[in-house]
């Protein structure tokens, strides 16, 4: 097996506020191998875009970032990004990492021409280019991205939002990445747009080998895009694996309710998962999924899931396939730690209210 | 290429657009100067000419400056002396408003530049730094001097920088003789011209103190709006996607906050050109400045009618004028402006 571009392990990130520190990303760890494209889903508010900029180191002043984030280029070793100082991981955002944003509109910088954009990239990492050779690139990057060189001059506000998303793809991709974090890339644009901006990413991991983090609460695009996907609640990454087998089979009960909430044709009553994602100053106790679970038990309530990886290679993070994996784990649980936790409906029943 | 003249064609029809839209402005103020003119009680010849003359000739005087015409016939000639560039003649010593405006413009033109100068100087560093460090103490020393400085009036400020630095500044010492000739009635563009460096120098030293005070009156809103638009600009969606692909932190806060945050301080900029025509008036009178606004001063002691209505509708005319160049500025430098 290839190695990793992008080695992820035990990534925390906290903010500091007035109540006390949020953490939004937890002690997540993952891999993305060269080519791959890792789908992040979970629901607003679970930590998915503060993983994303943590990885570029793009968190603000106040977050403290914490564990690992190796990022290998070809051939080299590996080095941690986490602790370097801003100075170098500003030289490798660009050229080895780059980010696409939820919401083209306001991305780029009303007063600068789309070439001035260009420019300005393409200076801040390849020193000593000319004029001609800026433009002949970021015309190349373009034309890749359907926007037709008579527009090379023209400002932000004469693109629509999705031209806008390809031109900010365009300029990421100028600089050559190999390996990009796309923050939820389509929210913001209607579905023909959305087929198009996921039509190129996939491309690009055809034509490039570039590796995708693809954040998205769109499940459609994870089944369609992903060749992995990892789930994520609280900060924490409850459940992943191959795409495909996690959609045909979930485990973690979360997967479970949130494939159940999708909206299709074939959709007669709307499902939701009961209560809103816990407040991530004061995380719950135990699995942070409990008081949503429709499968808790008492355990679930005070100890935290271990991570197993299951027979399929798919890695959950719940008491349920746990003791089913390794049975010796019921013992963590405590006496009558299997009794399910019936607090729940009670809990649901009074958020309804 | 055809993109860029679409550009310039609808910046022309831009400024073409804002100019028709002028015009009604005009009248507009026009109509509140000719309006307040006459709400004032009594009339301007019995009120300057009163007890001075008989009945008779109060008349006459009256009837000769029209003022016993029907209003809509006095509001016609008013709008015909603007037309012309005329704006009548004074009561008081029968120069024509033109005339004053013509010799004591410059002084006027003067100070409100050097007021400007100092207020840019000092207003858009001391901005850009109080934002770039926000709650660090230099953005909470300039916070305070600047609140102090918006809330201190003119009549305070300049006497006590008269007492302060009045004769270290050579402020008290008298304009050494000029003997330029004239040919912008600028004085200080005179003296240059003339080659007469003692002359502008003595100018500018007695430019100083008049244009510390009257340039304090708006450098203080200038620090805040620079401030909070640097903050602003700072926390913009375009400020993260620029450090994403790698520009160096310095370029992104000189050329994304600092220039998108200097677009909306232009605006203010000609608002406060208003508040500076005000403040000038006080300040000339104050730092005896031979500009018009110490002409006005003197001209409302002598219930002088028709200077007082010509030099405040030649004000009115030059803050509609630079309400205008602003628009035009700010359609240049950003680009949606046009459309």
């Amino acid at each position: 097996m290839t190695e990793p571009v992008l080695s992820v392990r035990d990534l925390r990130v906290w903010y500091g506020t007035d109540r006390g520190p949020v953490r939004a990303v937890d002690g997540v760890t993952f891999d993305v191998r060269p080519g791959e494209t890792l789908g992040l889903v979970g629901e607003s508010g679970c930590g998915k875009s503060t993983l994303g900029r943590g990885v570029l180191g793009l968190t603000p002043a106040a977050a403290a970032v914490d564990g690992e984030v190796v990022l290998r280029s070809p051939g080299g070793a590996g080095r941690n990004l986490v602790g370097l100082p801003a100075k170098e991981i500003q030289r490798l955002r660009g050229p080895e990492l780059g980010l696409i944003f939820q919401e083209p509109m306001t991305r780029l910088n009303p007063l600068m021409r789309i070439s001035q954009h260009f420019e300005e990239a393409l200076r801040a990492h390849e020193k000593g280019l000319s004029k001609q050779e800026i433009r002949t690139r970021a015309l190349d990057a373009l034309r890749g991205m359907g926007i037709p060189e008579s527009r090379y001059r023209s400002y932000p506000h004469e693109f629509s939002g999705g031209m806008r998303q390809r031109i900010m793809i365009a300029l990421a991709l100028v600089l050559r990445p190999a390996f990009i974090v796309a923050d939820e890339p389509t929210t913001a644009l209607d579905v023909l747009v959305e087929a198009q901006i996921i039509k190129i990413l996939a491309d690009l991991r055809k034509n490039f080998d570039t590796s995708l983090v693809l954040i998205t609460h769109n499940l459609g695009i994870v089944a369609e895009a992903c060749d992995r996907v990892a789930v994520m609640y609280a900060g924490h990454i409850v459940e992943q694996g191959d795409a495909r087998e996690v959609f045909a089979n979930p485990q973690h009960p979360y997967t479970r309710e949130l494939l159940r909430s999708t909206i299709s044709l074939s959709t007669t009553g709307l499902h939701f998962i009961p209560g809103s994602p816990p407040d991530l100053v004061e995380p719950p106790q135990g699995c942070r999924f409990h008081p949503r679970c429709p499968v808790a038990m008492r355990g679930c309530a005070t100890v935290e899931p271990p991570e197993v990886v299951l027979p399929t290679g798919v890695v959950s993070a719940c008491w349920q396939q746990a003791i089913e994996v390794e049975p010796s784990l019921v013992d963590e649980l405590g006496p009558d730690g299997r009794e399910p936790l019936a607090a729940v409906k009670e809990i649901s029943v009074a958020d309804e209210a | 290429m055809s993109n860029t003249s679409k550009q310039s064609g609808s910046l022309r029809r831009y400024i073409l657009t804002r100019i028709a839209l002028a015009v009604p402005m005009v009248l507009i103020l026009l109509i509140l100067v000719f309006v307040m003119m006459r709400v004032a009680p009594g009339d301007p010849i019995s009120a300057s000419q009163g007890g001075k003359l008989n009945a008779a000739e109060l008349a006459a005087r009256r009837k000769a400056a029209g003022f016993d015409a029907p209003l809509l016939q006095q509001f016609w000639d008013y709008l015909k002396s603007v037309v012309t560039l005329n704006f009548g003649t004074t009561f008081s010593d029968r120069r024509s408003v033109r005339e004053i405006i013509i010799e004591n413009g410059g002084a006027t033109l003067t100070l409100t530049a050097g007021a400007l100068v100092f207020a840019t100087v000092i207003g858009i560093p001391v901005g850009l730094l109080a934002g770039r460090y926000r709650d660090r103490p230099v953005d909470v020393v300039s916070r305070l001097a600047s609140t102090v400085s918006y809330a201190a009036p003119v009549f305070v400020t300049a006497p006590l920088l008269m007492l302060a630095f009045g004769s270290t500044s050579g402020q008290a010492s008298p304009l050494i003789q000029l003997n330029v000739p004239t040919q912008t009635h600028i004085l200080i563009v005179d003296a240059a011209l003339d080659g007469d460096w003692d002359a502008v120098t003595d100018i500018l030293q007695h430019l100083l103190l008049p244009s510390v005070a009257l340039g304090l009156l708006i450098v203080g809103v200038f620090i805040r709006m620079i401030r909070i638009n640097l903050i602003q600009s700072l926390q913009g969606d375009y400020i993260e996607a620029a450090r994403a692909r790698g520009v160096r932190e310095r370029h992104v806060v000189a050329r994304h906050g600092f220039r998108n945050a200097l677009v909306p301080v232009v605006t203010v900029l000609g608002l406060q050109v208003a508040m500076l025509l005000g403040g000038a008036v006080l300040t000339e009178k104050i730092f005896n400045w031979p500009g018009i606004g110490r002409q006005l001063i003197d001209y409302i002691n002598q219930r002088d009618y028709v200077a007082v209505q010509g030099i405040v509708t030649v004000f009115a005319l030059v803050v509609v004028v630079i309400s205008l160049l602003i628009d035009f500025v700010n359609a240049l430098i950003d680009p949606r402006v046009r459309y």
